[in-house]
């Protein structure tokens, strides 16, 4: 089961209202490689890993809802006081008459979010490439995030997100290691 | 509203300040090191020194852990944290809030 801790892992602080920010940052939301996508991807790639990275899946995982938190805090704080007409000129219509400002799951172009993005292929190798290639890719989108906003207490957030995309690659990494290994040694005769 | 029902009365924690911050930061501070120290040991279950540090952070954590909710409420929910009168959990501010 899981249990729900009442704090954000990393502090969110943002220095202005900014709308057009908020709808940016929903790429990391209900986009490809966003958080939502990632937690999804790994609790449910578990299953059917071997053993020795049922571990890692499930923190890493879970870890991923703590950042899911963390984007919906930005886009929270971002947007909790704009006007109707600061959300139009952010290009937010068509989600206000949606959702008013309530968060949800899309990307920064406002698709909905959908399971298409991601992937279990049951064999250990292609799902963990795919995990390292999300990662990557995650990474990359925090950059070119912290490149779109002057506000350095967000950037200082979307910094600590850009640097978790390197360790949970870099962790991934290291389980393909472990499974070649085991492979190897299995196939001594 | 009555203060009974009133949710948001918060009559049994300390105020959202400074201090607030700086214990908040404190707890994120230890806990990120466990995640790292967690997610590293994974990947490398033998490293003695690291599993050392780990337990060395456990007991950190709950020392901080402690502290915090006795001045601002339950972290955790399903009897992992005590409550004081009223009900707790329900108490503002929730982490998006802050």
């Amino acid at each position: 089961m899981w249990l729900y801790e009442k704090k954000l892992q990393y502090p969110v602080k943002v220095s202005k209202c900014d709308p057009r920010m908020a709808k940016l940052l929903l790429e990391q939301y209900g986009g490809a490689d966003g958080e939502l996508a990632a937690a999804l991807r790994y609790l449910n790639q578990r299953y059917s890993i071997p053993d020795k990275v049922i571990g890692l899946l499930t923190d890493i995982g879970t870890e991923e809802f703590a950042h899911l938190e963390m984007i919906a805090t930005m886009v929270y704080k971002l947007t909790k006081d704009a006007t109707v007409e600061m959300m139009k000129e952010a290009g937010l219509s068509e989600m206000y008459a949606q959702h008013d400002r309530a968060v949800f799951y899309s990307n920064s172009s406002g698709v909905p979010f959908t399971t298409a993005y991601i992937q279990a292929k049951g064999d250990p190798l292609a799902d963990l490439y795919e995990d390292i290639a999300a990662e990557e890719k995650a990474r990359a989108t925090y950059q070119w995030l912290i490149d779109l906003t002057d506000d350095v207490d967000l950037q200082d957030s979307l910094k600590f997100l850009r640097e978790r995309e390197i360790i949970h690659s870099l962790r991934f990494r290291e389980a393909v290691e472990i499974i070649k290994a085991d492979w190897n040694t299995k196939r001594v005769f | 509203m009555s203060d009974k029902m009133n949710a948001n009365a918060n009559t049994n924690t300390k105020p959202i300040d400074d201090e607030y911050y700086k214990l908040l930061h404190e707890l994120q501070a230890v806990d990120f090191v466990l995640l790292e120290l967690a997610l590293f040991l994974n990947t490398h279950p033998n490293d003695m020194k690291s599993i050392q540090q780990f337990n060395q952070g456990v007991e950190q954590r709950q020392k901080l852990a402690y502290q915090y909710e006795l001045n601002y409420g339950p972290l955790l929910q399903y009897g992992h944290s005590y409550s004081r009168f009223p009900w707790q959990w329900i108490e503002t501010p929730w982490p998006w809030q802050v």
